[in-house]
């Protein structure tokens, strides 16, 4: 029988993954945009196992509120790095700090 | 093993293994399809857990718009990929090592807990019981959490303005309607009358 353990060891590997990815793909921020997604669907498969588990709505739209801010960063995030790559032609992100005043 | 284990197996293992695909793949196009695998499955969980709504939310939001925004940005930056892989190497005995530990310490947390029976009786919404997941959620949204859902559109919408304001570009030589300056316009400014001498055009 599948219990809230194995569902919270699903998403603890998930987030571990994710934090390996931002760590691992330090030069190429679409990936690192990615793996946020990734960490942020970790949060959200531990939002709803306990939501499930423990009877309480709270969690599934506690969820649903993260799906909105998670949608609400990867446009941004796209939109600032076509805005990038428009005026530098690379997507490098170790010259990102020129953005700086 | 029942059914549902056997797909808690399946779905988990494939998420799991879709989403190392994504930091590992060297191409990024297959990342993202390899992300959109992760969150088909996710939903997978997600209805194996009963909640049907926020599952059918990850397909259609995540992967049909989150996911193919993605795949648009891959596409159109004619970017050199082979180069942004360079440092993986580098970073992987760090990486590595942060990983296992952090999965670790996660695993040993979250491995034995239990939750007691009064957290349980502290539910602050109880789930109903015979009504769908689609209407007991959108039972609790609308009027428990109301003013939530209202900061959650303006943050949509907050993010909708900022991304057309960052992409929006004029080029410079387009000829575009401005409705201001044609309103400005005035009789004088806009015609001459002139005297043509004959056989001598303008």
């Amino acid at each position: 029988m599948i219990e809230l353990n194995h569902y919270l060891t699903v998403a603890a590997l998930l987030f571990t993954i994710g934090i390996c990815g931002i760590i691992l793909n330090r030069k190429n921020i679409i990936i690192i945009l990615m793996s946020v997604e990734l960490i942020l669907l970790a949060v959200n498969i531990n939002l709803v196992a306990f939501s499930s588990f423990l009877g309480d709505l709270t969690g599934q739209v506690f969820s649903l509120f993260i799906l909105t801010v998670a949608a609400a960063e990867a446009a941004i995030g796209l939109a600032i790095l076509v805005t990038y790559f428009r005026n530098r032609g690379s997507i490098a992100v170790e010259d990102i700090n020129m953005m700086k005043g | 093993m029942s059914v549902a284990s056997a797909f808690f197996y399946l779905f988990s293992g494939i998420m799991i293994a879709s989403a190392f695909m994504v930091i590992a793949a060297r191409n990024p196009v297959h990342s993202v399809l390899f992300l959109i695998l992760a969150f088909v499955n996710a939903s997978g969980l997600f209805i194996l857990l009963g909640a049907e709504f926020l599952a059918m939310i990850l397909v259609v939001v995540y992967v049909g718009a989150v996911a193919v925004l993605f795949l648009f940005v891959v596409m159109m930056l004619d970017v050199d990929f082979a180069e942004l892989k360079q440092g993986f190497l580098q970073y992987l005995p760090v990486g590595a090592l942060i990983g296992i530990i952090v999965a670790i310490e996660l695993v040993l947390v979250v491995g034995g807990f239990t939750p007691s029976p009064a957290t349980m009786a502290a539910a602050r919404s109880p789930t109903p019981p015979d009504v769908s997941n689609t209407m007991a959620l959108g039972l609790v949204l609308y009027t428990k959490h109301v003013y939530f859902f209202q900061a959650a559109g303006m943050i949509l919408l907050t993010a909708m303005i900022g991304s057309i304001v960052l992409t929006l570009r004029h080029k410079p030589g387009v000829k575009r309607q401005d409705i201001s300056e044609q309103n400005a316009r005035t009789r004088e400014e806009a015609m001459e009358v002139r005297k043509v001498p004959s056989r001598k055009g303008v």
